[in-house]
């Protein structure tokens, strides 16, 4: 008897998660299914089933030289969290394996350097941008994402960096490894997944950023970002072409993000909820 | 080992702070670069007598509110319902999350054009079907569109981690209520909400800091219109400084916007803080 409960409980639940979760994913589906309609099928009405046409796929590319804005994207997320690891991998180390007494206030302190809205300095940045002609430099751009994801990247790793047993680190000290020798020859292989997982959620938020990307590009750094929204002009009517490009924007994310869900949760809090 | 990130953060963090607070006391536009010169409190006093200064404050508020109760409620709900033992649990739970990783302009767009379209869009269609008049949301409800879309961005987002907090509910716990004869809405207001209050809290914060800064979904669907009907603070900012090109007035918005941002930032630092400690 309780068997059989059990069995219709999940049958059940099972349904109901399904038509729940069909239904928010219902816009990328359907995103995703008018990618491979014509402009014409596109505004016909509700149809599931395209004719699998790969011409708007062709079109975006010849078009508007969809490759540019992708590789600027992947320029721009990879260039600014390879800079940020590289600045954050020696400072959550120290505070994970030397904390001292100011450690939680440093971390404390950064953490609320992300609190401040972008938009509040928008004219400054925008201003210093132009007037070292860092504006619609992939460069500018790249440093920039760094800055607003250092804080996220220095406290996961501190977080992971933490879980790494400290008797290790003092054997290597004992046999006279230097400091740099304890993180590269003794500790690397125990902190990779960490960091790897940091540097994942890291090129997610870096590809997604979407203020700085829009305000402070034109054409010839503009990310996929940038791109897309220049779709909201008239431009925007064809919906099969916006669709292809949405797809080829969000896939390698998507793809990275269902491999990172857990290190997602992680990251964003701040290491508050594992 | 610590100085070039704390260098480079402090740097980030204060020049631009600095010349913001500088920008606010000046009169500044980069239409009228020859009337540069010293303000005062002008561009705060200018800058609250915009018409769309209320309506912004108000915008930003119901935005931030509304979402927050969209996807806490909505991500108690899914993730209790994803905690139950579900055939393809894995497929479902990457479906549930995937429009965290849209990118909001993609995310805008697509609402925007094909899901609520008044013309071909998938909400005309169900509406057509059932021989009601398709509405026109973007220009009939701005405001609520703009939050159904931020919404649907954001529940995957809470869902994930109120699932994750649920998960690490001791199961024996859960028995023992129910042993115990507890009926489902006692277990759920004695054992499930206390459990997950501390993971509310890091949502509800997380989410703020996040949703205060709306802005690429505001400017792909209704470019804050009609009037002020959907402009938040940072949109208004934006308009004021990006279009109008009036540095000294945006600014002026941007330490309001600081000041607003920290008020909530003190209770999340705190709620992290406590954790740390542990």
């Amino acid at each position: 008897m309780a068997r059989a409960v059990t069995t219709q409980h999940k049958v059940i639940a099972t349904a109901a998660a399904w038509i729940v979760a069909l239904l928010i994913f219902f816009p990328i589906l359907y995103t995703i299914i008018t990618s491979f309609k014509s402009e014409q099928e596109a505004i016909q009405g509700f149809d599931l089933i395209p004719s699998w046409t790969l011409e708007s796929y062709a079109d975006v590319q010849s078009q508007y030289n969809y490759w540019k804005p992708f590789m600027n994207s992947v320029i721009i997320s990879v260039g600014s969290t390879v800079l940020a690891l590289l600045v954050a991998v020696p400072a959550a180390w120290s505070m994970a394996f030397s904390p001292t007494k100011r450690t939680k206030d440093i971390l404390m302190w950064m953490l609320s350097t992300k609190m401040m809205p972008a938009v509040a300095v928008l004219m400054p940045i925008y201003l210093l941008f132009r007037d070292l002609g860092l504006l619609d430099s992939r460069f500018g751009l790249t440093v920039m994402l760094m800055l607003i994801n250092l804080p996220i990247v220095v406290w996961m790793l501190y977080t992971y960096f933490r879980e790494i047993p400290g008797e290790i680190l003092e054997a290597a000290r004992m046999d006279g490894a230097s400091l740099w020798g304890e993180i590269w020859h003794v500790l690397t292989p125990m902190a990779v997944p960490g960091i790897a997982s940091t540097m994942l959620l890291n090129i997610i938020l870096a590809w997604n950023e979407a203020f700085w990307t829009i305000r402070l590009t034109t054409t010839e750094a503009a990310p996929l970002t940038a791109f897309i929204t220049s779709f909201s002009s008239p431009q925007g009517l064809f919906w099969a072409k916006l669709s292809a490009a949405s797809t080829l924007a969000i896939a390698p994310i998507l793809i990275m993000g269902w491999f990172s869900q857990k290190q997602l949760v992680r990251g964003l809090t701040f290491g508050a909820v594992k | 080992m610590l100085a070039p990130a704390v260098g480079l953060l402090f740097l980030w963090m204060i020049y631009p702070l600095l010349r913001t607070i500088y920008y606010s006391f000046m009169r500044y536009n980069l239409q009228r670069p020859e009337t540069y010169g010293f303000a005062g409190w002008n561009n705060y006093f200018y800058f609250y007598m915009d018409p769309g200064f209320w309506p912004a404050i108000l915008n930003t508020l119901v935005l931030v509110i509304g979402v927050l109760i969209i996807t806490v409620v909505g991500g108690i709900l899914l993730g209790m319902l994803l905690d139950q033992p579900i055939f393809g649990q894995g497929i479902v739970r990457i479906l549930v999350i995937s429009p965290f990783f849209v990118m909001p302009p993609v995310a805008a767009l697509v609402w925007k054009n094909m899901i609520l379209s008044p013309s071909y869009g998938v909400a005309a269609d169900i509406a057509k079907f059932f021989g009601a008049s398709p509405v026109d949301w973007f220009a009939q409800y701005p405001l609520f569109s703009v939050i159904m879309i931020v919404a649907w961005q954001w529940l995957p987002f809470a869902t994930l981690i109120l699932l994750t907090a649920l998960q690490s509910l001791d199961g024996e716990q859960k028995e023992a209520a129910e042993m115990d004869g507890a009926g489902f809405f006692s277990r759920f207001w004695h054992l499930t909400l206390p459990h997950l209050a501390r993971s509310i809290t890091v949502v509800i914060l997380i989410q703020t800091i996040f949703l205060l800064g709306v802005y690429a979904e505001i400017l792909v669907t209704t470019g804050g219109g009609p009037g002020y009907a959907s402009t938040n603070l940072p949109y208004l900012i934006y308009k004021v400084g990006s279009v109008g090109g009036d540095v000294g007035r945006a600014s002026a918005g941007g330490v309001i916007a600081v000041i607003l941002a920290n008020i909530v930032a003190i209770f999340l630092m705190r709620a992290v803080g406590k954790n740390l400690d542990k």
